[in-house]
């Protein structure tokens, strides 16, 4: 069992640890298939999902993997709670505590806020985002997709493509993918690579024509818009130009790799409709291994036992 | 009033050099006796053995926010916390609510340090009115008043023709300004320092060369005005290069530090404490060292604490939210000892330098001076003494330190300032 109660990161999770979440999924998908997909190893247990900024896929994937497992699901939404009344995170978090929840799924846009939960509370906390540090149930389902196509991490060429500074995704999937001996590199422009990112074993690339060619894996993420005002980067235009994966890119990649993306997707920007549509992307893959994913964190975390 | 006398203390004076095992005897407000073996009758005894006893420290960096804010501390639980802490002296500065930009304030300050009658209180004055970078205060009205230095900290002077003016003006009574040099946009709000550790915790990091950037620039505008200009909380390796080189080149210029630069390095904030949050930010190991090597080589002249207290509703709070600073005053002598004395072994002659002679000249007052007729504002302390720091052993009214709860070596045990017992440490 992972023995930690809260899974807050990947970047402290061993290769066992992994491998772990990504078994218990597979078996996961198999219920996912049967006419009735629910098994009842959650029930009486209460999952609240805490939702401080916007999400579609994740707290919906959440929120399904809890029922699946019988659990009680209460969600919350920022917009509507009384934080909008200026309360802090800590009195939200106590008071839903004193209502007796076992497991909070918690994203919000503070590095460090899933640490602060799961140091001020009893039940047990999953990151679902915290600011720019980890989104770790993301990597997890990354790494099971990828593993579904490759089998095996090392010597696996992963390449991470756009605002790597600010992602939270790319960083959980640099921590899980470098634990399991892969090969990963980025490339985006200077500005949007943050500092000492080699230290962690990561190839930096600037030009993405170079080498298009070169990955097993291509990840695109989405390139925040809000960016350009900072003088990030230029323009929507100019990013697309030099980073876009047009089908003119995904033409040239190996033959058998796949172009993955963590959503929401900006089509047309930092992926083409059609290729986000093509028979080389596994978004939708990605999404379908998020509920499994998520079924087995929640099933190790609240301690489910197998009937 | 009794006189004092202090038996058996190891007597340390960066300004007399002296470093002796005798005894004090204080009359009034004086040092009247130094010898080994003084025997008086009727006089307050301090048994000082296995103690150091030293002139009393000046710190030309606290935040006592007031007035505006005593929730976070007062004039009054200030002080209590800076004798607790050996300071005898304390310069505060101006970006309180309302701004000490104007001689109402600077009254009420030495108004309430009277009344509170511990340590003296020296406010700086603001470089801008209301601190908005734009005009500039009327320097001689607040000197009037008794401001020792003036400074916008919080902010740097963003307007480099603002500053020139300003270290211009200041030539005219010989005052120095106390600079925070830190670019507000290459820092990009960030919230600690930018470098691998923010690259893995995925915060926006405010760069060392926006402290550096600033320093190079106020360096020339000291060089070409000729004003006494002082940097407030060096904390990076290339900074600290310029001041150096700038001290050779002749130019008018003094620096500080403080304990948590010394002390720590970033990956504190691994652990997301809010505590560790300052600014500027605590910074890599490179830039811890280099600032040791400044203290050691004299490229820093001074140790100050930026003693900057919030309360515990204010810090209790995601990472992004907490505002910055940490407390300092009581703090300041344990990481001095454990860190400094011990681990780079420093001499205690050299410590001693920069908490109190060399804060002294900047400012232009007085320290305690052991010599026959000496004033007698002193600190003794027990540099071997193991504590552990909790809440209710901190005099300031907020607690928010990265230490608590840790076991400490070195602690203040008294402090007298001109010739009156103003701290005693009880057990």
């Amino acid at each position: 069992m992972v023995p930690k109660k809260d899974l807050l990161g990947i970047e402290k999770l061993t290769s066992k640890d992994i491998s772990q979440y990504l078994d218990l999924a597979d078996e996961f998908v198999k219920v996912l298939e049967r006419p009735i997909p629910i098994v009842p190893a959650l029930r009486g247990k209460t999952i609240l999902t805490l939702f401080f900024e916007p999400s579609t896929r994740t707290q919906i994937s959440f929120s399904i993997a809890a029922k699946r497992l019988s659990a009680d699901v209460v969600n919350f939404s920022r917009a509507t709670s009384s934080v909008t009344k200026g309360e802090t995170l800590l009195d939200t978090a106590l008071n839903i505590e004193a209502m007796k929840v076992d497991g909070v799924i918690v994203r919000h846009s503070a590095c460090g806020a899933a640490t602060f939960l799961a140091q001020q509370l009893e039940a047990f906390i999953i990151n679902a985002g915290d600011g720019c540090h980890e989104h770790p149930t993301q990597a997890l389902l990354d790494l099971m997709t990828m593993k579904q196509h490759f089998n095996d991490f090392k010597n696996l060429k992963v390449l991470i493509i756009g605002d790597i500074s600010h992602s939270r995704v790319a960083r959980s999937n640099i921590f899980g993918l470098k634990t399991l001996g892969a090969e990963v590199a980025v490339c985006a422009p200077p500005t949007l690579i943050p500092l000492e990112i080699e230290k962690l074993g990561v190839t930096i690339f600037y030009n993405l024509d170079e080498i298009i060619g070169d990955f097993d894996v291509i990840m695109a993420l989405r390139i925040q818009l809000e960016r350009q005002k900072t003088s990030l980067f230029p323009s929507v235009r100019e990013y697309r130009t030099l980073y876009g994966l047009t089908k003119e890119r995904a033409a040239r990649m190996k033959p058998k790799s796949i172009i993955m993306h963590p959503g929401p997707t900006n089509r047309g920007i930092e992926i083409d409709p059609d290729v986000a549509d093509s028979n080389k992307s596994v978004i939708l893959e990605q999404v379908k291994n998020g509920v499994a994913i998520r079924m087995a964190i929640l099933f190790i975390h609240a301690g489910g036992k197998i009937e | 009033m009794k006189p004092i006398l202090i038996k058996g203390g190891r007597v340390i004076d960066p300004q007399t050099k002296l470093d002796a095992e005798v005894d004090l005897l204080i009359t009034k407000n004086e040092i009247s006796q130094i010898d080994k073996n003084i025997r008086k009758k009727d006089v307050v005894r301090i048994d000082a053995k296995g103690l150091i006893v030293c002139p009393g420290f000046i710190d030309l960096h606290v935040h006592l926010r007031d007035p505006g804010r005593p929730d976070e501390e007062t004039i009054e639980t200030g002080s209590k916390a800076a004798v607790a802490g050996g300071f005898t002296s304390i310069c505060c500065m101006p970006n309180t609510e309302p701004v000490t930009d104007n001689e109402g304030i600077v009254n009420y300050i030495y108004k309430q340090a009277a009344r509170v009658n511990l340590c003296r209180v020296f406010p700086i004055g603001a470089i801008t009115k209301n601190r908005e970078g734009k005009e500039i205060t009327e320097f001689g009205e607040l000197i009037t008043a008794g401001v020792k230095a003036f400074s916008d900290d919080g902010d740097t002077v963003a307007n480099s023709n603002v500053l020139r003016h300003a270290l211009e003006y200041s030539k005219t009574f010989d005052i120095p300004i106390f600079e925070h040099p830190i670019d507000k946009d290459l820092a990009q709000d960030g919230l600690i320092n930018e470098g691998l550790i923010s690259t893995r915790l995925g915060f926006n990091g405010s760069p060392a060369i926006a402290e550096e950037v600033i320093v190079a620039r106020d360096l020339l505008l000291a060089k070409f005005t000729g004003a006494r200009l002082h940097f407030c909380h060096i904390s990076s390796k290339n900074a600290l290069a310029l001041i150096r080189k700038a001290k050779k080149e002749g130019i008018n210029v003094t620096c500080e530090t403080c304990p948590h630069y010394f002390f720590f390095n970033d990956e504190t904030l691994e652990s997301f404490d809010t505590n560790y949050k300052v600014n500027p930010p605590i910074r890599s190991e490179k830039d811890r060292l280099a600032i040791i090597e400044g203290l050691r080589d004299g490229a820093i002249d001074c140790i100050a604490t930026d003693h900057a207290p919030h309360c515990q509703a204010e810090k209790e709070l995601e990472f992004a939210s907490a505002p910055f600073g940490m407390i300092g005053l009581e703090m300041a002598i344990p990481m001095v000892v454990m860190e400094l004395i011990r681990k780079q072994k420093f001499s205690w002659m050299k410590v001693l330098q920069k908490l109190t002679i060399n804060p002294a000249k900047i400012i232009k007052e007085k320290t305690g001076i052991i010599k026959e007729g000496g004033l007698a504002d002193l600190t003794i302390i027990d540099p071997k003494k193991k504590w552990k720091l909790t809440e209710s052993k901190i005099q300031s009214k907020s607690k928010n330190t990265p230490l608590l709860g840790a076991e400490l070596t070195g602690r203040v045990v008294g402090v007298i300032i001109n010739g009156k017992i103003k701290y005693s440490l009880k057990d």
